[in-house]
């Protein structure tokens, strides 16, 4: 069912494309032998290249190309082996040549797909029109001083995708979904990391709206977004912005906007002076890039596998539920550890704790998959404890959560405590006896007809057993000895 | 292609070049009168040609991503006619 | 002292007949007796200088000589010189110290030459007269007979031409846009090759027009510049459009000769109007080297005549853009505003001046939306045309000979009111830099007023070695001698 919005004229349909800029996991930056590295001291990670000295001159990065191939092969899209950069000229702060050195008129990734699942489990495809490399920018501090700004270079020259979607988005969810599943497919691939807090990868939001059927109406550009909430709520925001606009009678103006998440709402930027004529050209210090097709199909070779890939095979391999799957395909880490954990194992059983116990002991310790506290061989060999009954299921958790705490294996920590299952006949019949003759009453009820107590029965004799009985004989036992 | 003084004030002004009213009109010949001349190029006939860049050249060369540079904020910032610690320093931008 | 040539100074130190402090204490002196006059200098540097020569003798007693050690140079100020302020002729980098050293300024010293000072230019490297720098206009060394009024050197390498030619320094670099070494070499009777495009780096040289520059040295003669230029060139992997190619011999190419050479006539430089002595001195030189061994060819470059529109497309629009990192942020001089808008149009506004101002606005608007395709794309295909009009004539000649300029030395203050007629002082210098091929400018003859006149030289790519054998041939049988009024060693 395609999402809309009731106006009072009618209803609406959202229109939406993203461009995203993703930075690229490098040592050096695009054009320059600096260090691409996040969070060092200001203007420490700057050369003269950067800095835009006289006389500098750009020299590109090979790993930089690499990764924006890698990218585009993992969405799918055409490589363009010929391909030029072009001079974006503008003046601003935190722009040392007052230019950017992008790619206009030929970009080096074409046309691309990413397929997305929504909530309902239906996929959709969103097209990728073309990916491109240019620079960052600088940063810009306008709140340490009252008349002054001050400028750190550091970033200026690090290596960026932007990668521009078709404008087939048509809800908030779709966008959000969108964004999850680039992201996922950039850390995957090792090309970008997605950290949008960190401002590694940020989002330009496209949004129009319309009636059914019509063309295209006026979009607005929201720019810098940096977070995939903040994306999928400023969609909406400005959406309903432009309905009251038309409903109003009048007319949406294409204009360049910032959403402002405490007031829910977008606003136009600060104009900066009349609309940009960026004169470009092609950059006359640097030479066409051109790739040799048997390097392409070398990065291609090397690819990991990727989530959609992943998640069939998990399907397929290890009988899981498509929503499972793509749960545990969620990080490449999370599927990996996985995978690790079900390898000659009860994979619906792994992937039960792991969707269970497991990551809710990583949210509660505030850990992560890279920081877990529990091994994947941990796990498994807890996992191996219930498969020879060692232990039951419910001990079992018992140890989790002493594995969580302390670190140490399962099989020191049942020894230690000794939790290891009963598995005595005698034991179990002496419990058993003990606590059909401790309940006489309850007994009688249950030869009445009152057939519930008998979980009754069974959590008794688990008590007396701390646990430890082996279930499936203590179940035969008290129905023996209640029949 | 004459150009007027307001289009002579719109290229300054994406050329950031403050250019005062005595200078218009001056400016406005000049230029005017070098575009009249470099119209020329229109008798040419560029059918089928594609556009020259560099000198012929081969593809571009690209160099290994290993660290070689930066670690110069002395030198990076020793030249500014502003700065502030570890900061270029320009008057505030609002956004 | 005066009277050696680079080369001759070179064996005369490795011989020890004379020291590198003599040497360069006689050049720092004549730099202080004619720079007022002159101006040929922004900056000078007299005591790194004098200890540079200390250092060269002491590596010449060692036995250590390298190809230039101990040889006084002056070092274009569109060079950036680690220590040494670098100024582009300009005043917004005024108070420009690099903290590091072109490439080029580099590989000379790794060669073991001395530094003398930064020589004027047109600011920013835009004109052919360097009356456009900051730092006041250089008079040329030569002046009319019977008359004194002074004399433009050319440009943009003015004050490096003048340097070299009134003896205030033995070589000196200098770079070529539009003609900006071939014209100033002309005017002030001394040699200077533009090499190919890619021969030298760029790396460290202020940038102008970036598909366009090109350094070169200029020097008394053919040789001398051959022994610059071997040390300038070379591949640089700072600097993408750096050629990988080695570096020939380019002086012993100086002695080859012509026999058997196919030099070619282009007609289309025969222009109207051309000044008969031109045309005189033309016609002497292909007759110097038929009598040398060479074969004259006539051919054709059809699209000649519109080299010039091409240039004033092309190296303005990169201009506008290489010029825009001169904001007053991070270097260079500043001049304050209310806001970072204001600042940037005041600075540059301030900071440059008319013919780069002109220049930067002719190169937005060309880029400009609705226009580019109209001009910046049309210049290069144009530009196209152009090379392969030069390529087709290499198939049938090994060189071209051309006249360097349409007239002598003018006077200061001359051709100052229309840009464009400035601009036409370049018209068989520039459609090389359109093609990016090697040019040299051989001084070949006097006009009436006993200023000197240049043939230009014209190679295939990278084969500078051809322009050298044939500039070596022009100027054994010119036999060019005269020197200029203004001059040390009188």
């Amino acid at each position: 069912m395609a999402y809309s919005l009731e106006g009072a004229t009618g209803t609406w349909e959202i229109v939406c494309g993203l461009e995203v800029h993703a930075q690229v996991i490098s040592k050096s930056k695009l054009f320059s032998g600096s260090s691409a590295a996040y969070g060092a001291e200001p203007n420490s990670q700057v050369s003269f290249v950067d800095a835009a000295f006289p006389g500098m001159l750009p020299v590109i990065n090979r790993e930089c190309v690499a990764q924006a191939v890698r990218t585009g092969l993992g969405i799918n899209a055409k490589i363009n082996l010929w391909s030029r950069f072009d001079r974006k000229n503008y003046f601003y702060a935190d722009l040392p040549q007052g230019y950017q050195i992008s790619q206009f008129a030929h970009p080096i990734v074409g046309d691309g797909v990413v397929e997305v699942t929504l909530a309902d489990g239906s996929t959709k495809q969103i097209g990728v029109t073309r990916l491109h490399l240019e620079q960052d920018a600088g940063k810009s501090l306008h709140d340490q001083d009252p008349s002054r700004s001050f400028i750190d270079l550091n970033r200026s020259g690090v290596a960026l995708m932007e990668i521009v979607s078709e404008p087939d988005i048509r809800s908030p969810e779709e966008a959000g979904a969108y964004l999850t599943k680039l992201r996922q497919i950039l850390r995957y691939l090792g090309t970008c990391d997605g950290n949008m807090d960190e401002g590694s990868m940020r989002a330009d939001v496209n949004v129009s709206v319309r009636k059914a059927g019509e063309d295209f109406r006026t979009r607005c550009e929201i720019k810098n977004v940096n977070s995939i909430r903040f994306v999928m709520l400023a969609v909406e925001a400005e959406a309903k912005r432009q309905i009251a606009v038309w409903e109003d009678g009048g007319e949406v103006v294409q204009e360049t906007r910032l959403f402002d998440p405490s007031r829910m709402e977008t606003r136009s930027m600060r104009s900066k002076e009349d609309a940009h004529d960026y004169r470009y050209f092609p950059d006359p210090d640097l030479l066409p890039l051109v790739l040799e097709p048997d390097w392409v199909a070398g990065l291609k070779a090397k690819l990991p596998e990727l989530p959609d890939a992943k998640t069939a095979r998990f399907v397929s391999e290890y009988g899981l539920s498509a929503y499972d799957a793509r749960v545990l395909v969620m990080e490449q880490a999370t599927a990996d550890f996985y995978e690790t954990v079900a390898k000659g194992r009860d994979a619906k059983l792994a992937a039960n704790w792991m969707m269970g116990d497991f990551f809710a002991a990583l949210n509660r310790t505030g850990r992560t998959i890279e920081t877990t506290p529990v091994s994947a061989a941990s796990l498994g060999a807890l996992i191996d404890l219930i498969a020879d009954s060692t232990i039951n299921g419910r001990i079992a958790k018992e140890v989790f959560e002493a594995m969580v705490e302390t670190g140490e294996a399962p099989g020191a920590i049942v020894d230690a405590k000794g939790l290891r299952q009963v598995t005595d006949t005698g034991a179990i019949d002496a419990a058993v006896d003990a606590v059909l003759a401790a309940n006489a009453d309850k007994v009688a009820q249950y030869k009445g007809g009152q057939e519930k107590l008998f979980g009754f029965f069974v959590g008794q004799v688990m008590k007396a057993m701390a646990g430890k009985g082996n279930p499936a004989l203590v179940n035969t036992a008290l129905k023996a000895k209640l029949s | 292609m004459s150009l007027d003084p307001a289009t002579v004030r719109r290229i300054a002004r994406l050329s950031r070049l403050s250019i005062d009213d005595n200078q218009v009109e001056r400016m406005q010949s000049d230029l005017n009168g070098i575009l009249g001349w470099i119209e020329q190029l229109n008798e040419v006939n560029v059918e089928g040609v594609e556009p020259l860049t560099g000198a012929a050249m081969m593809a571009m060369r690209m160099r290994d991503d290993v660290v070689t540079d930066g670690n110069l904020q002395e030198a990076v910032l020793s030249n500014a006619p502003d700065r502030e610690g570890p900061f270029y320093a320009v008057p505030k931008v609002v956004e | 002292m005066f009277d050696l040539s680079l080369v001759e100074a070179r064996d005369a130190l490795r011989a020890k007949k004379i020291s590198s402090r003599e040497l360069t204490g006689a050049y720092v002196g004549a730099i202080e007796q004619l720079n007022p006059q002159i101006n040929a200098y922004i900056t000078t540097t007299p005591e790194a200088a004098m200890a540079q020569a200390d250092a060269a003798d002491a590596a010449l007693a060692k036995g250590e000589a390298g190809p230039l050690t101990g040889i006084p140079l002056a070092i274009k100020d569109l060079f950036c010189t680690k220590g040494v302020r670098t100024t582009a002729g300009s005043k917004i980098l005024q108070p420009f110290i690099p903290p590091y050293e072109s490439t080029v300024s580099s590989n000379l010293l790794r060669d073991g030459a001395v530094f003398l000072g930064k020589a004027n230019m047109d600011e920013f490297a835009m004109g052919s007269s360097n009356m456009t720098s900051a730092y006041g206009g250089v008079t040329n060394p030569w002046t009319r007979r019977g008359d004194n009024r002074p004399l433009v050197p050319g440009g943009s390498s003015g004050g490096s031409a003048a340097a070299v030619s009134a003896r205030m320094a033995l070589g000196a670099t200098a770079t070529d846009t539009g003609g900006s070494i071939r014209q100033p070499a002309a005017f002030c009777g001394i040699v200077g090759i533009k090499p190919t495009y890619g021969r030298c780096s760029r790396w460290g040289v202020v940038a102008f027009a970036s598909s366009l520059d090109q350094a070169g040295p200029v020097a008394r003669n053919v040789e001398d510049c051959a022994v610059l230029l071997g040390s300038m060139a070379g591949f640089d992997a700072k600097d993408s459009t750096s050629a990988d190619m080695p570096v020939p011999d380019f002086a012993a190419a100086c002695k080859r000769g012509v026999k058997g050479m196919r030099i070619g006539v282009p007609r289309e430089y025969r222009m109207d109007g051309m000044a008969p002595e031109i045309e005189a001195l033309w016609q002497q030189g292909l007759g110097w080297l038929r009598d040398a061994g060479a074969t004259i060819v006539d051919v054709s470059l059809p699209h000649t005549k519109y080299g010039l529109a091409t240039y004033y497309i092309v190296a303005p629009a990169e201009a506008s853009s290489n010029l825009a990192r001169y904001d007053g942020v991070r270097f260079g001089a500043r001049e304050p505003g209310r806001d970072l808008t204001e600042l940037y149009e005041n600075t540059r506004a301030e900071g440059f001046g008319p013919e780069v101002q002109r220049r930067i606005l002719i190169g937005t608007y060309v880029l400009s939306a609705g226009y580019y395709d109209a001009y910046y794309l049309r210049a290069q295909k144009v530009r196209a045309l152009i090379l392969r009009d030069f390529t087709e004539a290499f198939e049938k000649v090994d060189a071209l000979l051309t006249p360097a300029t349409p007239t002598a030395a003018f006077g200061q203050g001359e051709k100052m009111d229309d840009p464009i007629t400035m601009y036409l002082n370049d018209v068989f210098t520039v459609p090389v830099n359109m093609a990016g091929l090697p040019g040299m400018s051989v001084p070949a003859g006097l006009d009436a007023q006993g200023l000197p006149l240049g043939l230009q030289i014209i190679g295939r790519p990278f084969d500078e070695e051809s322009v050298f054998a044939v500039g070596a041939a022009i100027e054994r049988a010119a036999g060019f001698s005269t020197l200029p009024t203004i001059r040390a060693g009188i």
